[in-house]
């Protein structure tokens, strides 16, 4: 019984002993993959990538949604835990710039003269390029859909513009103002042409 | 010859007031613009190595590169919002874009490391115009919050 015992121990140490050569030479670790990750969007809703690698095609488009290329020519997809996002990725999300932030501002018709309410809208402006690194304003002028293109395009740049210089005069170096006019081409609020709305006729301040 | 010590002085004096002034203006072929940067990073401009405080100017063509304890965040002209992380390369290879129409194009290559995006008003207008390239695809933007990690040849990253 004992000899028995002592047998397999002897077997069990020799069989042991015979497989050192292979732990010795470990296989190479995995190499990290390529990983891409569809995040949802501020709005919650995610958009969508789409990812060709070689012959293949995979469309992301719900959050969290992640394609993995290891091996050279399988792509392989699933969906991404957080841990596994912010473990991957925590140092570049963390560098993200701030969010852009939008302000609108109305005018009267046919004028670049502000309503009363968004007067008070410039004080926050000034606030919220004070808190931001590098801060620089993009005064995005807009018009309703009265008139002819060339008209709104001019008007809604003579709006920007004049939102630009009262923005000077109050103490925001010029260099970080650009202004540009968008005409009737994006409608706050979605109207036939030559309809006049007076939500429509505003100036958008983004600063980011 | 006696005049020369000033006219080294005014080509000096001139250079600083070069270096002075060009950060201040925005150029037109100035894209984006640099919003975090922390540790060791560069950005790579025909063959010379520039330092990236906040506020460094981005231009097409750039390749922006950080260490192993260095990322940055830019912020370009459509509102796309980019940062990589540490060990990084990313190169912009174009950017255009028309604030009147949001017409434009933009795309990158993640050459290596990790990148964080949130696409702008390119990618909204012409789901096909923002591309990000990485040594083994090729993505087409459609929108809005991604990120991107690339990989390592098997057999060179022990370790990982």
């Amino acid at each position: 019984m004992i000899r028995a015992v002592l047998g397999i121990t002897i077997a069990a140490l020799l069989a042991g002993c015979a497989k050192m050569p292979v732990v010795a030479a470990p296989p190479p670790p995995p190499a990290r993959t390529d990983l891409y990750i569809l995040l949802p969007g501020a709005d919650g809703k995610a958009g969508s990538l789409v990812v060709t690698h070689r012959d293949q095609v995979r469309i992301l488009s719900t959050p969290h949604a992640a394609a993995k290329i290891g091996v050279p020519g399988a792509v392989e997809t699933a969906t991404a835990t957080a841990e596994e996002t912010r473990k991957a990725f925590g140092a570049a999300l963390s560098a993200q710039p701030p969010r852009p932030t939008s302000f609108q501002l109305y005018f009267l018709l046919d004028s670049d003269e502000f309503t009363p309410e968004s007067k008070v809208v410039v004080d926050a402006v000034l606030g919220d390029i004070a808190r931001r690194p590098a801060p620089e304003i993009v005064v995005i002028g807009h018009t309703d859909t009265v008139g002819a293109d060339d008209y709104n395009d001019r008007l809604s740049l003579l709006r920007a513009e004049s939102i630009r210089t009262r923005l000077i005069e109050r103490g925001v170096a010029a260099e970080q103002i650009q202004s540009s006019g968008r005409g009737k081409r994006e409608l706050l609020v979605p109207t036939a042409d030559q309809v006049p709305e007076p939500r429509n006729r505003r100036v958008e301040i983004v600063v980011r | 010859m006696p005049h020369r010590p000033a006219v080294v002085i005014v080509a000096a004096f001139l250079t600083l007031l070069t270096w002075t002034l060009v950060p201040a203006t925005a150029l037109a072929d100035d894209v984006g613009i640099v919003k975090v940067s922390k540790g060791t990073a560069a950005i790579e401009r025909v063959g010379q190595r520039l330092p990236v405080p906040v506020g460094a100017k981005v231009r097409e063509g750039d390749v922006v590169i950080t260490g192993a304890d260095g990322s940055v965040g830019i912020t370009f002209g459509d509102n796309t919002l980019l940062s990589i992380g540490p060990d990084s390369s990313l190169a912009i290879d174009r950017f255009a874009f028309d604030p009147t129409t949001h017409k434009g194009a933009f795309e990158t290559s993640l050459n290596r490391g990790t990148l964080a995006a949130v696409s702008g008003k390119i990618a909204k207008q012409s789901p096909d115009a923002m591309k990000v390239r990485t040594p083994a695809a090729v993505l087409g933007v459609r929108g809005t919050e991604f990120v991107v990690r690339t990989g390592e040849p098997i057999g060179t990253t022990p370790g990982r």
